[in-house]
C-alpha cells in the first residue's frame, strides 16, 4: 500500500513540476549578459578605449563623445544649446553660432549624428548632426571637437531626414518632417489647405571636399508627406539616395490614427547625380529663402553669421526620372542600405515584416516602367513585388532601424517588443535576437553603415530605463546598451546612462580621430582681432560707454589684475587670451554678479565676455578651471564707480620680480 | 702613417660633422602631470623643445628663465668645432702624426671644457632662486644632473647625450683609435 503510493506520488510531484516550468513568464533576460562581459568592458586605469562613440543628445541639442567599451563620458560637445560651462553660445566670439533666420534660438532637438565618409568609409573628419526643431545642420571638427558650423535650411519645417551623406560626402541631406508652405508663399492659409498649399522640400547641402564648408545647393520640391529617415546608395548604388514618408494619406490632424490608414506608405529613392547635372544645366528655378549660415573660424576663434538670401529648387513633377517611390509597409522609419549597396532594408514601424528591397530590381522596374499608378499624376510608383528581394518574417513589433556588421549580417531595433534582432541579409532568416532595456529606437554598429563596417560592438539606444538605474526622481536618464556581435548569438555587456535622448550614434575605431588631435592653439596663429599675445600688450581702452578690457591669463595670474574706472551704465567687453602653449591647460574667467555665464578659454584661445555692471562697488573676478597649484590666487578686482563718476580708467598688475 | 689610421680619422671626422645636424644633448623632465615627458635638446648653436613650459614651471621655484640669448657659448662653439674637425682632415691628408696628436688633445681639452661649462651653468640655474619665488624648499637645489637621473621635488630630470652627441662620441673613440691602434701582425706570416 505505502509502496503503491510512492508509485503514484512520483508522476504527480512529474506533472506539478512540468506545469510549474511551463507557467513561468517567458523571455525574461539575465542569460543574455556575458560571462565575461566584466573582463570585455573593462579599461585599465590609463588606457584608451578601442572606439569613439558620438551619441546625439537629442532635446540636449549637444553631442557626447563615449569610449567604448567602457561607456565613459569624454565630452560634451555643445552644438545647438548654449552651454554655461563653457561659455558656448554666450562669449562674443561664439554668439553668432545660434543665429538663425527667426533671430538667436538657443536650443534645439538633435538627432543624428552622421561621420564624414570617403569611398563609403567614415574618415574620422567631420561630424555632422541635424538640429530638428528650427531646421539646421550642424559640423564638428573632429580634430578639436568643435561646433565650426551650423547651416539653417530653409523652406521645411522639422529637419529629421537629416544629415545622412553620400558615399563621399559630396552633399549631406535635410528633408522636411513638417510640410509646410514655402518660406516665399504666403503661409497665412487654412492649415486644412494642406494638401494643397503645404510642399515637402529635399534639401542638399553641398560639402567641400577638403574644408568642409557647407553650401545649400538645391532644394527639390516634393509632396507633403512627413519625411522620416533617409540614406545614401554606395557602390552600384552611388547615385541615389532613399528617404522614408509617412503620412503619405496627408492629414493634418491627429496623425496618430490618420496618418497609419494606409497599408503601405512610400520609400523615396531619389536620382541626387540626375538633380545635381539638372542645376549644372541651369534648369532650377532660384526663389527667394532667409537662412542664416554660421561658421566659427579656428584661427580667429570667432563665430560669423551670414543671412543667405536664396535657393536653387528644383520641382520634382516637372522632372521625370528624378524620383520614383517604392511602396513599403507600414510608416517606415529606418531605410538602410546594405554595405555592398545592393539592398535596402526598411523598418515600418506598424509593420510585422521588415522589407528588404533590390537595388537592381529596383532599376530593373524602372526601366520596364509597369507602375502602381501614379503620384500626383506624373510621380511613378514602382510594384512592391517588383522591387523587393524579400520580407523577414515575424521579426518582433515596431521594427525601426537596421545596421549591418560586414559579414552578411543585419541587426534592427524593435521598440515595441524592445529587442534586437539579428538576421541574415541573403536569405532573410532570424539568428538571434536579445532584449533591450527599454524601447530602443536607434540602434549602432561600429561603421555599421558604412561600406566597411567595424563590427564587434552594437548600442541599443533607449528611451525607457525605469528600473535599470538608481531612481532620481520622476526625471530619469536615457541610456543604451553595449552589445558584442562577434559571435553567433549577441551577447550583453554593458548598460549605461547617457546624456539628453541618445537618439541616435555613429561609431569610429579611435585610432582615425586620435591621429588628428589638436592640443592647443598656436598662440602665434590667434587672428582674434582682441587677441593680446603678450602680458605687456594687456590695456582697458574707453569709447564712450563702451569698455574693452585686454586680459591675459597664464599660471597663475590674469593681467591686469586691478582694474578702476568702469561706470555704471558700461558696456565692458572682457577679451580673455590664454598664454599657455601646453596640453590640457585651459584657463576660466568669471565676475560677480555678470549677467553672463563663463568662459573656458583653451591654451592659445580668445574669448570675450560681455558684462554690464550693475552696483556700484568693488567686483571680483576669477579663474573658474583648477589650472595650478596657484589658480586660487588666480584673481583680480574692478572698480564700479557711479555713473558720471570722473574716476579714471586705470589697470595695472603687481611688478612680478620671478618672471623679471 | 697607414692607411687604416688616414680611414680612421676620415670616419671620424665625418661622424664630428653630424654634430651640425643633430642634437648633442638632452634634458629630460618627467613627472605626474607630465606623462609624455618635457625635453630640452641642447644643439651645437643653440636649444630647442618644451623651453617655454620648462620656463612655465620654473616661476614657481624661481629659477631664472632660460633663454639662448644668455649662452655666448652657442656663437662660439661651431667654430671651435669646425677647427677641430678641419685639424682633424688635415691630419689624415698630411699624413701628420703631429697634427693627429694636436686633434685629439684639442678634442679632449673640448670635452673637458665642454662638460665643466655645463656643470657650472647648471649649478647656476639650480642655485640661484629667486627669494620671492612661490614655492621655497628649505635645502632644496634644483640642479639637473650632469649625466643620468635626479629626482627634483615632483620632476626626474634625466641628462643624457643626444644622437648628436653619441656620435660625436664614437668619433672621440675612432680618434683614439687612430692615435693608439696598431693592427697585430699576422700570425700566419711565418708559415
Amino acid at each position: 500500500m505505502k509502496f503503491l503510493s510512492y508509485k503514484l506520488l512520483v508522476p504527480a510531484l512529474a506533472i506539478l513540476a512540468g506545469s510549474t516550468i511551463s507557467g513561468c513568464k517567458p523571455g525574461k533576460a539575465g542569460s543574455s549578459v556575458d560571462a565575461d562581459a566584466a573582463q570585455k568592458v573593462y579599461v585599465a586605469p590609463g588606457k584608451y578605449d578601442e572606439v569613439y562613440a558620438f551619441l546625439s543628445g537629442g532635446f540636449s541639442g549637444q553631442v557626447a563623445a563615449y569610449g567604448i567599451p567602457s561607456g565613459r563620458l569624454l565630452k560634451v560637445i555643445p552644438v545647438f544649446s548654449q552651454n554655461a560651462e563653457n561659455g558656448y553660445g554666450y562669449s562674443e566670439e561664439t554668439k553668432p553660432m545660434l543665429n538663425t533666420s527667426h533671430g538667436f534660438v538657443p536650443w534645439d532637438d538633435s538627432h543624428h549624428p552622421e561621420l564624414s565618409k570617403t569611398n563609403g568609409e567614415d574618415d574620422g573628419r567631420w561630424l555632422f548632426i541635424n538640429g530638428n526643431n528650427t531646421p539646421r545642420i550642424a559640423r564638428i571638427n573632429l580634430a578639436t571637437f568643435k561646433t565650426v558650423e551650423i547651416l539653417e535650411l530653409p523652406n521645411i519645417g522639422g529637419n529629421h531626414a537629416s544629415p545622412f551623406c553620400t558615399e563621399n560626402t559630396e552633399y549631406v541631406v535635410g528633408n522636411t518632417r513638417f510640410s509646410e508652405p514655402l518660406d516665399n508663399s504666403n503661409g497665412d492659409v487654412p492649415i486644412n489647405s494642406y494638401k494643397k498649399n503645404f510642399k515637402g522640400a529635399v534639401s542638399f547641402v553641398k560639402v567641400d571636399k577638403d574644408k568642409g564648408a557647407m553650401n545649400l545647393a538645391f532644394q527639390l520640391i516634393v509632396p507633403p508627406f512627413n519625411y522620416d529617415l533617409a540614406h545614401a546608395g554606395k557602390g552600384p548604388s552611388h547615385d541615389w539616395i532613399f528617404f522614408t514618408c509617412y503620412n503619405t494619406e496627408q492629414a493634418n490632424t491627429l496623425l496618430e490614427v490618420n496618418a497609419s490608414q494606409r497599408d503601405k506608405d512610400f520609400i523615396m529613392a531619389v536620382n541626387w547625380k540626375k538633380a545635381e547635372e539638372l542645376i549644372a544645366a541651369g534648369k532650377g528655378t532660384k526663389i527667394t529663402a532667409k537662412y542664416a549660415h554660421n561658421v566659427y573660424n579656428e584661427n580667429t576663434h570667432t563665430a560669423t553669421s551670414v543671412m543667405e538670401t536664396g535657393t536653387q529648387t528644383l520641382d520634382v513633377t516637372k522632372f521625370p526620372g528624378l524620383v520614383y517611390y517604392l511602396p513599403c509597409p507600414k510608416s517606415p522609419h529606418g531605410v538602410d542600405v546594405t554595405p555592398d549597396g545592393e539592398y535596402m532594408a526598411a523598418s515600418g514601424k506598424l509593420a510585422a515584416v521588415i522589407p528588404v528591397f533590390s537595388f537592381k530590381k529596383m532599376l530593373a522596374a524602372i526601366d520596364k516602367k509597369q507602375y502602381d499608378g501614379m503620384i500626383d499624376g506624373v510621380l511613378p510608383v514602382l510594384k512592391y513585388e517588383d522591387v523587393l528581394h524579400g520580407e523577414v518574417k515575424k521579426p518582433g513589433l515596431g521594427p525601426l532601424h537596421t545596421e549591418f556588421d560586414g559579414k552578411g549580417y543585419a541587426y534592427t531595433t524593435m521598440f515595441v517588443s524592445s529587442e534586437v534582432v539579428k538576421w541574415k541579409i541573403d536569405n532573410l532568416e532570424i539568428i538571434d535576437r536579445i532584449p533591450s532595456y527599454y524601447s530602443p529606437g536607434h540602434l549602432s554598429v561600429v561603421g555599421g553603415d558604412s561600406k566597411k563596417p567595424f563590427g564587434k560592438y552594437l548600442l541599443s539606444l533607449n528611451k525607457i530605463t525605469k528600473d535599470r538605474y538608481l531612481p532620481t526622481g520622476p526625471e530619469l536618464a536615457q541610456a543604451c546598451q553595449l552589445i558584442d556581435i562577434t559571435g553567433n548569438k549577441m551577447k550583453l555587456l554593458l548598460d549605461f546612462p547617457t546624456i539628453g535622448e541618445p537618439h541616435y550614434a555613429q561609431m569610429i575605431p579611435a585610432e582615425k580621430i586620435l591621429k588628428n588631435q589638436v592640443k592647443f592653439f598656436k598662440l602665434e596663429e590667434n587672428k582674434n582681432a582682441y587677441a593680446t599675445k603678450s602680458e605687456k600688450d594687456t590695456k582697458v581702452v574707453r569709447n564712450g560707454n563702451r569698455v574693452d578690457v585686454y586680459m591675459t591669463a597664464i599660471r597663475s595670474h590674469l593681467a591686469p589684475d586691478n582694474i578702476e574706472g568702469i561706470k555704471i551704465g558700461d558696456e565692458v567687453y572682457v577679451h580673455v587670451t590664454n598664454l599657455e602653449q601646453d596640453w590640457d591647460v585651459p584657463h576660466g574667467f568669471a565676475i560677480k554678479g555678470a549677467n553672463n555665464a563663463e568662459l573656458l578659454i583653451m591654451p592659445g584661445e580668445t574669448c570675450t565676455l560681455k558684462w554690464t555692471p550693475g552696483l556700484v562697488g568693488i567686483v571680483p573676478y576669477y579663474c573658474t578651471d583648477f589650472c595650478s597649484a596657484l589658480h586660487q590666487e588666480m584673481q583680480g578686482y574692478f572698480r564700479v564707480s557711479p555713473a558720471g563718476s570722473n574716476v579714471p580708467v586705470k589697470f595695472s598688475i603687481g611688478e612680478n620680480p620671478v618672471t623679471q | 702613417m697607414k692607411t687604416h689610421t688616414r680611414v680612421l680619422i676620415f670616419i671620424s671626422c665625418v661622424l664630428m660633422l653630424t654634430a651640425y645636424f643633430l642634437p648633442l644633448w638632452h634634458i629630460l623632465l618627467d613627472a605626474p602631470q607630465y606623462p609624455e615627458g618635457l625635453e630640452m635638446k641642447i644643439w651645437l648653436n643653440g636649444l630647442s623643445g618644451s623651453i617655454q613650459q620648462i620656463n612655465g614651471l620654473n616661476h614657481y621655484i624661481g629659477m631664472k628663465f632660460i633663454s639662448v640669448d644668455d649662452f655666448k657659448e652657442f656663437r662660439i662653439l661651431p667654430y671651435v668645432f669646425g677647427a677641430l674637425t678641419l685639424i682633424g682632415f688635415a691630419a689624415a691628408v698630411a699624413r701628420s702624426r703631429r697634427l693627429l696628436w694636436a686633434w685629439f688633445i684639442g678634442l679632449c681639452l673640448f670635452a673637458i671644457v665642454g662638460f665643466g661649462d655645463f656643470y657650472v651653468w647648471e649649478y647656476n640655474y639650480g642655485h640661484n632662486l629667486n627669494p620671492h619665488a612661490a614655492i621655497k624648499v628649505e635645502g632644496m637645489n634644483y640642479q639637473p644632473p650632469l649625466f643620468g637621473y635626479k629626482q627634483l621635488l615632483n620632476f626626474t630630470a634625466g641628462s643624457l647625450p643626444d644622437t648628436g652627441g653619441i656620435l660625436v662620441g664614437v668619433g672621440g673613440l675612432l680618434a683614439a683609435a687612430a692615435l693608439f691602434y696598431k693592427p697585430q701582425q699576422s700570425s700566419n706570416k711565418i708559415k
